[in-house]
């Protein structure tokens, strides 16, 4: 009933698509996969990312009865709020509380998903995910490779905030997705606004492979917009083009967005033509979008939190050179955190900061 | 069994070996191939009669402990079973013997009776009979350092409220935990705190000073201005720096503690963590390497209740944290946190148990979390106002210390008040010196990611100051380039 309705709501532009794929107890057909060459343009309420988080969740909830959520402190909101009044709604058995210990989440979610649930599991910080790392690598990355697809964990979603604060410091503004890169089997995904993080969640949710969804707490309050209150899904793997451009291509994900779009605004001042590419899903990521914009403007900027050195910059850098060599005017700038330990009073001269960015893309384009 | 052949060297420690006549029995025994006698026994009153000498005495009934070690049964000494083997009374497998028994009976989750909890004073702050004395000049510091700890608490908290640090995490109810167990150790005892014990560092001379730095994250602090506020460490003081992540520390503490055992040292590792640390996988990997290691290190646990939102009854289903003990093989104990005295009298015999058998202790310590978890966090929004209020209150272990000293007549309304005055003014110049003081500079932003700067971070370096060139603007001004 909930699908149906949600259906009569869907508005024209959106396409229906069968998602069935998945043994759950329900299917998604009710939700709509919006294409990406379409623009999600019914409105909603104007709701912060943390609300949109939540609204994904209630959903995620109310229309499977196999789909849990549960992490350190959700029961009571969570420490961020992101998963307030869904224990009251859904009850302690589908909400709750798990002692802490992330590995103990993550391996309790792999099994949880084996059995045809959708496990949706919170690490409270992505600073602490590292004691699930065993979980996540060897375990839900290979479950489906290692049985010949006897068994998976396509239905475990790990959401977990991560990134810059401003006080952070070391343990609560790290950017760990590269790591999760390196491995085969799981998906990435980085939502930059409260629309997206909505939609993208609901498709990580029911999306048939594990799945590690990066939030930027910077964004939970500070992000606000318009985010339609159906049942909708944005798709994986599929790069956004946010703002078009000639002269210069910008990649990023998450928070990061926000800083890249003014520096193309400044850019722009200085009659330079940016296109800005939402990268979304950092694996398996589109190559083909940041291929195809790259051959358009011939230089490329790539610009994240995380140290630069082995972050998922350097393998957007070396893709695009194998395939657009001859194209090139000027070197792959990347715009980093630096290679150290995220450092509290030195976060201002850590981050890649507006100006950095503008710096570096005036350099390309002189090049 | 290193504890026979250890010499010790300190003279303490000495003269509790030489009253433990049943500790060097056992030893001998524990050659001896059978089920029951590979018992070592040790006297806790002995070890308290020792504490006697300095200030302490335990007038405990003695408790004698088993220690066994679950040996495998070679081949050879099991001859005489083999040509009985229908009649076997026990199991003979890799990891010694166990007795059949025809009964199918399966151990219940939970013990009949909850551990007890050991205190000395009771809620109005009296001894309980028998009880236990303390000299004069230890209580008097120890209750110098829990106020002055609540009333540092008290401030920090108001200056990241006011915005002038920008994180805070407080003590307040758990001072005692803090001082007692501090105060129980000797400066050599390697400390390897969570982030919740900094009256350790207090007791051991860490100034206000050095603690308004910190926070202030300005160049005065130890560890450059890197970590957030309450994260302190003090090579000097012996206490490992603190991380912000949940129980990782603890076997770091047993790796510490082995080295004071293969160094011979008189002296054991002491790590802290809370109920919410206990379910991290690192607690039973420390717990354990701990008692195979047989390491001299003391587990601290500040059961307060709460980890974040999170209470016990969604943390564990066990009677808490020291029932763990016995199944890793380590003895424990279960103290009532708020009781200055009990902790220290416990905590002290621990270590002595710790360094003379070189074997770990699990201590939990019965408390409440009374502040917020931090000041990221309104803890009124999952627990009950009143429950906050009986514990700052009706429970306050600084309150039920001070009528301890203050029946000994060893301290009083005025001594109180100049105690608290003095602490606060020392306090606030303390924080208006800090908060002058400027930030470290930004060469440490480089050094200590390695022992020496590599030549990619050189490169950011320059490029970082060629950009702080072209856009000052974007960088704040207190930092000396």
């Amino acid at each position: 009933m909930v699908m149906s309705t949600s259906l009569r709501r869907c508005g024209r532009r959106l396409v229906f698509s069968v998602f069935n794929n998945r043994e759950f107890s329900t299917t998604c057909q009710g939700s709509k996969v919006i294409q990406h060459h379409e623009q999600l343009q019914e409105t909603g309420k104007s709701l912060n990312l943390c609300s949109a988080i939540n609204q994904a969740l209630h959903i995620a909830l109310e229309t499977d009865p196999r789909s849990y959520v549960f992490g350190e402190d959700v029961s009571f909101g969570g420490v961020f709020r992101c998963t307030k009044g869904l224990a009251e709604k859904f009850g302690k058995k589908r909400v709750f509380n798990t002692p802490l210990c992330e590995q103990g989440i993550v391996g309790f979610g792999i099994g949880l998903a084996a059995m045809d649930n959708r496990a949706i599991a919170e690490i409270q910080f992505a600073d602490y995910i590292f004691p699930a790392f065993d979980q996540i690598v060897n375990e839900a990355a290979k479950f489906r490779y290692r049985s010949g697809n006897q068994f998976n964990c396509g239905g475990l979603t790990i959401r977990t905030p991560y990134g810059a604060v401003g006080h952070g410091g070391h343990y609560h503004s790290q950017s760990p997705e590269a790591f999760f890169c390196h491995v085969p089997g799981i998906k990435v995904v980085v939502p930059r606004s409260p629309r997206e993080a909505k939609g993208l969640l609901l498709s990580c949710i029911r999306d048939t492979n594990p799945v590690i969804f990066f939030e930027p707490k910077w964004l939970y309050r500070l992000a606000v917009e318009e985010v339609p209150e159906h049942d909708y899904m944005l798709p994986l793997s599929e790069a956004e083009v946010i703002r078009e451009g000639s002269d210069i291509t910008l990649v990023g994900w998450g928070a990061q967005l926000s800083i890249m779009e003014q520096a193309c605004f400044d850019a722009e001042k200085e009659g330079i033509s940016c296109e800005l590419i939402d990268l979304k899903t950092l694996i398996p990521w589109d190559k083909e979008t940041v291929e195809t914009s790259v051959r358009k403007t011939g230089r490329l900027l790539i610009s994240h939190e995380a140290p630069v050195t082995g972050g998922f910059g350097a393998e957007i850098s070396a893709s695009i050179v194998e395939r657009c060599f001859l194209r090139l005017e000027a070197p792959v700038a990347r715009i980093c955190g630096l290679d150290t330990p995220f450092p509290l009073v030195f976060e201002p001269f850590y981050i890649p900061t507006k100006n950095k960015i503008v710096d570096a893309i005036k350099a390309t384009v002189n090049y | 069994m290193a504890v026979c052949v250890r010499q010790s060297r300190n003279s303490i420690i000495n003269h509790v070996k030489a009253k433990m006549g049943l500790l060097g029995l056992t030893c001998l025994s524990s050659s001896m191939p059978s089920l029951n006698n590979d018992h070592r026994t040790l006297s806790a009153a002995s070890l308290a009669k020792d504490l006697r000498n300095q200030n302490s005495v335990l007038e405990n009934k003695p408790i004698l402990y088993r220690t066994r070690r679950f040996d495998s049964t070679k081949p050879h000494q099991r001859s005489g079973v083999q040509s009985n083997v229908a009649n076997s009374q026990f199991l003979d497998f890799p990891g010694g013997k166990v007795a059949f028994t025809s009964e199918m009976r399966f151990i219940s989750e939970s013990p009949k009776e909850r551990i007890p909890c050991y205190r000395v004073l009771d809620d109005d702050g009296q001894l309980i009979e028998g009880g236990i004395n303390v000299g004069k000049e230890i209580a008097v510091k120890m209750y110098s350092d829990m106020a002055t700890l609540q009333t540092m608490d008290t401030i920090f908290y108001d200056a990241q409220r006011q915005g002038r640090i920008s994180f805070y995490l407080t003590t307040i109810g758990e001072e005692a935990i803090n001082i007692a167990s501090a105060a129980a150790l000797t400066i050599d005892d390697f400390v390897v705190p969570q982030y919740r014990e900094p009256g350790v560092l207090l007791w051991r001379g860490f100034t206000l000073e050095q603690f308004a730095n910190q926070c202030f994250s300005n160049r005065g602090d130890d560890c450059r201005g890197r970590q957030m506020p309450i994260h302190y460490g003090s090579k000097k003081l012996n206490y490992l720096t603190v991380a912000s992540t949940i129980a990782s520390q603890l076997p770091h503490a047993v790796g510490v503690a082995y080295s004071l055992k293969m160094d011979g040292k008189d002296a054991c590792a002491v790590t802290y963590f809370g109920d919410g640390g206990s379910s991290e996988g690192d607690f039973h990997a420390a717990l354990n390497f701990a008692a195979v290691t047989e390491a001299p290190v003391l587990f601290i646990c500040r059961n307060n209740g709460w980890a974040i939102s999170t209470p016990t009854s969604d943390q564990f289903r066990s009677d808490g944290i020291v029932v763990r003990g016995e199944a890793y093989g380590v003895r424990s104990i279960r103290v009532d946190g708020n009781d200055t005295l009990a902790l220290y009298s416990a905590v002290r015999t621990a270590r002595e148990m710790a360094i003379c058998e070189q074997r770990p202790i699990l201590i939990e310590a019965m408390t409440y979390r009374v502040g917020h978890h931090s000041t990221s966090d309104d803890s009124t929004k999952y627990r009950p106002v009143d429950e906050i209020e009986l514990w700052r209150s009706a429970r306050d272990p600084i309150t039920r210390f001070r009528k301890w000293i203050e029946s000994n007549g060893w301290w009083s309304s005025e001594a109180e008040s100049e105690l608290r005055s003095n602490v606060r003014k020392q306090l606030l110049d303390a924080i208006q010196v800090a908060e002058r003081t400027e930030k470290p500079p930004l060469v440490d932003m480089f050094t200590d990611v390695y022992d020496a700067v590599p030549s990619n971070l050189s490169e950011q370096e320059k490029w970082l100051r060629e950009t702080i060139k072209i856009h000052p603007q974007d960088y704040p001004s207190d930092f000396p380039l």
